[in-house]
């Protein structure tokens, strides 16, 4: 099949490759740049394993063509961390608050609550539970991935994070 | 001054040994994208495989042609039965005793049954090929009901043993019959009932579902032709377990296998079995000696590999009029689909369903259950339980609550008053098995008191009165539950699998600088296997958790061991860290000795170090004493600093808990709300209480998916209709209720740290809770059971049969 070439921005550095037009982004993202933190969980978009951030949106790439994200930013779950290799708030935050168990969900899921922060810097409960809801986990029922954007986003604000109250 | 600085209390607490709250080492790379899972795998040249499967639920193969399929540019091969056929490979052996179809093999009997296995440069290519395999079928009558699998003239499912009266459980009673299985006592049973003052006699189903986790089964194959080694990575819970069956089925000896499981996206159960996959995927390798990588898609996942549950349980119970229970029958149809490929214990083809008399004091049961084939896809894998104990508890919490209904009783005054009492313990059931501790009356106690049942009865009562006065649409529910698990398969002369003991190991080296590596036979799939086993080190030997590495997964270097399920890594493997750090300690201690010029009964143990007695100033920590291991023991003695040890447990452990759940019912939209959930675990000694809140967390939600909404559903002609996360329920965040997790500590008497398990506790205990709330909003319209899943349409539906719906029913023509 005709190959098309692409170039898009990822992590910050550029990225290229040959695609065929049906090549989905996450297959190129895992087989072509090597990126393995996207996982593939269910093929019908409904999981969020494969959650990336796109020019500022939360974007489950097995639904997307690679041709489709020809230009545009993307960040993955290896670019959140700082360049000197400090984890981001979140990263830390779902690890203090145990909010992660077999850590296949965990990519797509820190992304995801990377965007959810960026877009409402103070989600009540509510608004976390109804922003990850793209995103399935397995293991650890929620409750604790609640609680670790909560820790992050009181981080983020610079305000003392105390635990909702169970 | 004799002050210790710093003090044992502060040494202790460095150690992050048992009982703290100790993150997880684990995380630092899933957090960062850096785990490594099956599919993150690239080797040299390697190849991906795919599957052509089966439209029908049940055809006879007329023919196939695979002459379009391997014209697709990039295929390097197709095969077919009749290429497995030359290596003999057509067909395995289940776990089971039976024998199973590799690919379709003359007939399909089940919907996506694998028929070929396309090998490709790309899995694009190996997808598209795959659509292009011609299969002429001829299609034959279905049968996907369990209940009508035994009748005179049911299609006959497995025509390779029709005729065998004989099965690897003993006598068939049917063409379809796969085994029939008793416990217990039927004539006392039998009796008990015809004394009966009064009895309940339910149907009660336990639906068809799958354990699902995020991610699904696959594996790399790699045969080097030059060494005639296999190496296998899969997504494996039981990594020994497939190199033995692996070298038993494929001839390769055992030494040239390699099986590697490495991280592994949840498990809970699905990931025990061998599989199609993984025979194609090694065959492919041989054939093409090119690394073959299988990954399956989630419809495959939930269409084929390892169903959960399907059984159909005729429940009766019998009561004194005051409410003590006087007998238990239970007759069970279990639902084997197409080949008997359940992962249970071999002996045990029901598993460990006779823990069915649950937390009782049953004085008789009696149980049978008989297993059948139909159109559906093999399995029947413990979905985060030991072996079909949630069918059990299910079925008994169910049961307790419609007789309680019967006796007009509370159900939790009902289950007081028939609790098997702490004095009894150890506790011998009227099945047969050995409760080896508990404290029921405390904890059922302790939850009501949270939960404040009485109020919450009151409230119930009300909002009752109400409903009837027309004042309000909703009803409310509250469901109890109290189960007893039987985890940690298992002692030797109880289990094995193909005549392997269910022991598992543990091999610990200390390393001259005082830090080590603890290599086990057990394999986590998220339940932080890597920091828990290490706490246990640290306590018993005074060495920090962070210097301890703990692997598991590779079958060359990590010992003998029979994998993670049925909650056993903790009872067995954890068992068998503790003894092995025993050994490993009594030898520090005699090195201690000998440098202190002491006898080794003049030193004490103090946190990480052995200490003169008297005289807590002359010690060796334990890293002196492992620096001294090499270079300095005592004349005669072996230098080094390991040991390791193979645990066969004595007894299974049982782990308990009590469950209170309040929902809310909207009857006109069938909307269930549930309010509160409270899970009370006592899972024995707790090494990380952070893990064990996680573990019931997400049990708690998988029996929330379970309850409220999951079923592996199959039309009549054999298709089955849930086989994507469009329809086959997982929660989200959204509907996922929040969690009130508490305790009580009951050790195991038998276990070297008395811990009995607990990832499977919120599961067998949560499917209940959650359904005896939704009968109980019900019960008082005269409601005795309802069968799960409680979806809101079915609640909806209920609602409307109760005529609760002014007209809907005929619009809407349920």
């Amino acid at each position: 099949m005709a190959k098309s070439q692409v170039s898009m921005t990822v992590n910050g550095k550029p990225a290229d490759g040959l695609v065929e037009p049906r090549t989905l982004l996450i297959h190129f993202l895992r087989e072509q740049l090597n990126l393995t933190g996207p996982h593939i969980g269910c093929d019908t978009s409904h999981c969020g394993a494969c959650t990336v951030d796109l020019d500022g949106k939360s974007v489950k790439s097995c639904t997307m063509f690679a041709v489709q994200a020809n230009g545009a930013d993307i960040r993955t779950i290896e670019g959140m961390a700082a360049a000197d290799g400090t984890l981001h708030v979140l990263q830390e935050a779902f690890r203090e608050m145990h909010g992660l168990q077999c850590g296949f969900c965990t990519p797509g899921m820190i992304v995801r609550a990377y965007r959810l922060l960026e877009e409402n810097k103070n989600p009540s409960e509510e608004e976390i539970r109804f922003g990850i809801s793209g995103n399935l986990c397995r293991c650890t029922g929620y409750q604790n991935i609640v609680k670790a954007i909560q820790y992050a986003a009181a981080k983020i604000n610079g305000v003392p994070f105390e635990e909702a109250a169970e | 001054m004799n002050v210790q600085t710093p003090t044992a209390a502060e040494r202790a607490e460095k150690l992050q040994g048992m009982g703290c709250k100790r993150k997880r080492v684990e995380d630092i790379r899933f957090v960062q994208g850096k785990g490594r899972y099956v599919d993150d795998m690239k080797l040299p040249g390697m190849l991906y495989g795919d599957f052509t499967r089966s439209p029908h639920g049940h055809a006879r193969i007329k023919k196939i042609d695979t002459t379009k399929a391997a014209a697709v540019p990039g295929v390097v091969a197709v095969l077919t039965a009749e290429t497995l056929k030359t290596v003999n490979l057509a067909w395995m052996p289940t776990l089971a005793g039976d024998v199973q179809m590799v690919l379709a093999d003359g007939k399909v009997l089940f919907q996506n049954q694998e028929v070929a296995f396309v090998i490709a440069e790309d899995r694009y290519a190996a997808a598209d090929a795959a659509e292009l395999v011609e299969v002429e079928y001829e299609a034959l009558p279905v049968n996907v009901d369990p209940l009508k699998a035994m009748a005179p003239n049911a299609p006959v499912i497995r025509e390779d043993i029709k005729d065998k009266t004989e099965g690897a459980h003993g006598k068939r009673k049917h063409y379809n019959h796969v085994f029939a299985w008793q416990a217990g006592d039927k004539e006392s049973a039998d009796a008990a009932f015809e004394k009966a003052d009064v009895t309940i006699n339910e149907l009660i189903v336990y639906p068809r579902v799958h354990p699902c986790p995020l991610e699904t089964c696959q594996c790399v194959a790699s045969f080097d032709k030059i060494t005639g080694e296999l190496t296998l990575w899969g997504t494996f819970q039981a990594p020994h377990v497939i190199r033995t069956v692996g070298s038993l089925i494929s001839k390769i000896p055992e030494h040239k296998i390699h099986v590697i499981a490495p991280d592994i996206g949840g498990g809970f159960g699905n990931k025990v079995g061998a599989y199609s996959g993984y025979i194609c995927a090694i065959v492919a390798s041989i054939v093409t000696g090119r690394p073959v990588k299988w990954v399956e898609d989630r419809i495959e996942n939930l269409s084929t590999t390892a169903f959960a549950r399907d059984f159909h349980m005729k429940t009766e119970i019998a009561a004194t009029r005051d409410g003590k229970v006087t007998g238990l029958r239970v007759y069970t149809i279990a639902d084997h689909g197409a080949f008997d490929a359940c992962a249970n214990a071999s002996k045990w083809p029901a598993g460990l369903f006779s823990i069915i008399t649950g937390s009782y004091d049953f004085p008789t049961a009696h149980v049978l259950v008989d297993g059948v084939y139909t159109n559906k896809a093999p399995g029947g894998v413990a979905y985060r339980c030991s072996f079909r104990v949630t069918e059990a508890a299910y079925c008994i919490e169910r049961a307790m609550d419609i007789m309680a209904q019967k006796l007009d009783m509370d159900p939790a005054e009902f289950r007081m008053k028939n609790l098997i009492r702490r004095e009894q313990f150890p506790y011998t059931s009227a099945l047969g098995w050995e409760y080896d501790s508990g404290d029921y009356h405390t904890a059922l106690t302790k939850a009501m008191e949270t939960v404040g049942y009485r109020k919450l009865r009151e409230e119930q009562q009300a909002k009752q009165a109400a409903f009837r006065r027309g004042e309000t649409r909703e009803l409310m529910g509250i469901g109890v539950a109290f189960f007893t698990e039987i985890v940690g398969a298992g002692p030797s002369r109880n289990c094995d699998i193909l005549g392997i003991a269910m022991f598992d190991s543990a091999e610990i080296r200390i390393h001259p600088t005082g830090t080590g590596i603890c290599r086990l036979g057990t394999k986590s799939q998220g339940q932080g296997h890597e920091t828990t086993y290490a706490q246990i080190i640290a306590t018993e030997l005074g060495l920090p958790a962070d210097n301890i590495t703990v692997e598991e997964g590779n079958t060359d270097t990590a010992p003998y061991g029979l994998g993670t399920y049925g909650s056993r890594s903790t009872p067995v493997s954890g068992a068998a860290t503790a003894m092995a750090c025993r050994k490993i300690k009594a030898k520090a201690q005699m090195i201690a000795a000998y440098m202190l010029e002491v006898h080794d009964d003049d030193l004490e143990w103090d946190v990480d170090r052995f200490r003169v007695k008297g005289t807590p100033e002359r010690f060796k920590t334990m890293t002196d004493l492992a620096w001294a291991a090499y270079n300095k023991v005592p004349p005669g003695m072996e230098p080094g600093l390991e040991a390791v040890n193979y645990y066969d447990p004595p007894n299974f452990t049982y782990p308990f808990g009590a469950y209170i759940c309040v929902v809310d019912v909207d009857v006109d939209t069938g909307v269930t709300k549930i309010r509160r959930f409270y899970a009370l675990d006592d899972c024995g000694t707790r090494i990380n209480p952070m893990i064990i809140e996680g573990q019931v967390h997400g049990g708690l939600t998988e029996a929330f998916g379970i309850a409220m909404g999951q079923e592996i559903h199959y039309d009549d002609s054999g298709n089955v209709t849930t086989a994507s996360f469009l329809d086959y329920f997982l929660p989200t965040a959204v509907e996922t209720p929040k969690w009130e997790t508490d305790w009580t500590t009951t050790p195991s008497p038998h276990h070297p740290i008395g811990a009995k398990g607990v990832g499977e506790s919120p599961n067998v205990g949560g499917v209940p809770c959650f359904a005896n709330a939704v009968n109980d909003a019900f019960k008082f319209l005269g409601v005795t059971h309802i069968s799960m899943p409680h979806d809101h349409w079915r609640t909806w539906v209920v609602a409307d049969k109760l005529g609760l719906h002014a007209g809907e029913a005929a619009a809407l023509g349920a």
